[in-house]
């Protein structure tokens, strides 16, 4: 699908508050876009609905591109917590580290981090991929649902701690499993897939067959009268 | 919620815009904590025989009637009022036996801080007016902590504002809750701690205290949190040489740090770091959960 974007639209945010981009980002077709001095202001491009291509020139503060349908946000720095939590579909890429909960919740699209990610990164993921060029906190995938995390680094403790159907990948050391979480065979089909993540979140250099696959022993799914004793 | 702030400066240049870089963080860290604010400024050492505390009165009366007893009492090198009821006292006296003569003579008084190089300030009012009423903008100094307040685990009083006095010239500030603070408070209580609120950060304050008494370094002391203190915190603590900083094991609370050529910085959220000169450059980075950072000589 091609869409006919609008001229490059810039807007500096140390003269027009994020409300008002936000506004101006719902109400506008598709086009291109590029703030300026984000300074750490908190859901700057949120609820985004159309292909907008929107690059942030700067760190971020939470919730950046929360809920996002369609766009491709890319932010040229850090971001605070959340960065595209409930996104739907469309890309968001972060150029520096991402804070804490990272794509948390996130049901479609394709988030990706340049640098490190912190802790509960794609918490109770609902289908949305995460790729991570290097390494991820505790606690990442934490009750994640569906869809994928990719650390192409090294994983904190309690990696995927309560997790049911989503699929981890992490090609470095990693500091525990959580809760019901298990190392399982590396398949060719999962090998297909990871490759396409990892070139999708342009780290086609990376080979799949250096990772390992982590996933749900599905023991935490139905109640067990002795877990009760 | 509540934001905490601290830069520790590394040219003079950012010494002398010190209080104006602090008041700029603080502003923007004002939404996370509406209650109350302070800050603890290290600046103007005095003599080695001097001490300075900072005291707060219960209005600016009690304040100018305080002055004549403690000239008598201890002696005043220094008398410097701020705002309507705070006042920094240099005395030519040790800080302990200053401290000790005002709790004895003066019990309605505050000693919100004691030492040779910190002044605490703080109280009950919106980070805006307090960085007014204490005109922050004009202070200079090696380094400072700050602090905006949202009550969650008690009164909104100038008491339980933070920073808390750790002892001399060190000071803590807490962006958390602790569920075991009451326990916590009557162990200490036990072995001689005065409770001045029933606020949980000052029992962390008061941990931190009795640890550094019983001769653990501050990094030891901090580490001993992890196993001692239930709950979420970030703390920051500032020592006559730095500050130091802790978040617990399963990171709850936020925290960002930034270094430049001329300042390190800590502050809850990033777009607090982002009114620092040269913010837009600085190495920034997460602090890793259960892991002591530390600046300055401080042993970390």
């Amino acid at each position: 699908m091609s869409v006919e974007l609008a001229a490059l639209r810039t807007v500096d945010l140390a003269d027009s508050g994020v409300s008002s981009l936000n506004g101006e980002l719902h109400a506008a077709p598709a086009g291109r876009w590029e703030v300026s001095n984000p300074a750490g202001r908190h859901a700057i491009a949120v609820g985004l609905t159309v292909p907008h291509e929107v690059v942030i020139e700067g760190h971020v503060g939470y919730y950046c591109a929360g809920m996002n349908q369609e766009a491709a946000v890319s932010v040229r720095g850090n971001c605070g917590v959340g960065v595209a939590e409930n996104m739907m579909s469309g890309t968001v890429r972060i150029e520096g580290d991402a804070s804490q909960a990272a794509g948390a919740s996130a049901h479609g699209g394709l988030i990706a981090i340049d640098g490190n990610a912190a802790a509960r990164c794609g918490i109770s993921l609902k289908g949305g991929d995460v790729v991570v060029r290097g390494s991820v906190g505790h606690a990442t995938g934490f009750m994640a649902q569906s869809g994928r995390i990719v650390v192409c680094g090294d994983a904190g403790e309690a990696l995927g701690d309560s997790i049911y159907e989503a699929r981890i990948y992490v090609r470095g050391d990693i500091g525990g499993l959580g809760a019901d979480c298990v190392a399982k065979e590396l398949r060719e089909e999962h090998r297909i897939e990871l490759g396409e993540l990892l070139e999708q979140a342009g780290l086609g250099d990376a080979d799949p067959r250096e990772f390992r696959r982590y996933g749900s022993a599905r023991r935490l799914y139905n109640f067990d009268v002795d877990d009760a004793v | 919620m509540c934001g905490i702030a601290g830069i520790f400066a590394k040219s003079e240049a950012v010494e002398r815009q010190l209080g104006e870089l602090a008041a700029s963080m603080l502003t923007q860290l004002a939404d996370r904590g509406p209650d109350s604010a302070g800050v603890a400024f290290y600046r103007r050492p005095v003599a080695d025989d001097h001490s300075k505390l900072c005291l707060r009165f219960e209005d600016g009366g009690a304040r100018d009637q305080a002055a004549t007893a403690i000239e008598a009492g201890i002696g005043i090198v220094e008398w410097r009022p701020l705002a309507d009821r705070h006042v920094v006292l240099v005395a030519p006296v040790p800080a302990a036996a200053a401290e000790t003569w005002i709790d004895r003579e003066l019990p309605g008084v505050a000693v919100d801080s004691a030492g040779q190089v910190i002044e605490i300030y703080k109280d009950a009012v919106a980070p805006g007016e307090f960085i007014a009423r204490f005109d922050l903008g004009a202070l200079e100094g090696t380094h400072v902590l700050g602090h905006t307040r949202m009550a969650t685990e008690s009164r909104v009083t100038p008491a339980g504002s933070h920073p808390f006095s750790t002892g001399l010239d060190l000071c803590l500030v807490h962006n958390g809750s602790l569920s075991n603070h009451n326990r916590l408070r009557e162990e200490l209580r036990r072995e001689g701690t005065i409770f001045r609120t029933v606020n949980d950060s000052e029992v962390a304050a008061a941990y931190l205290t009795s640890r550094l008494r019983a001769g653990a370094s501050l990094e030891k002391a901090l580490e001993s949190c992890l196993d001692d203190l239930d709950g979420f915190y970030t703390f920051a603590v500032g020592t006559a040489d730095g500050f130091a900083v802790l978040r617990d094991p399963i990171a709850c609370k936020p925290a960002v740090m930034a270094e430049t050529d001329d300042w390190v910085a800590i502050a809850s959220e990033f777009r607090a770091l982002a009114t620092l000169p040269g913010a837009a450059d600085a190495r920034v980075w997460e602090p890793e959960p259960g892991v002591v950072y530390g600046w300055g000589r401080v042993t970390a």
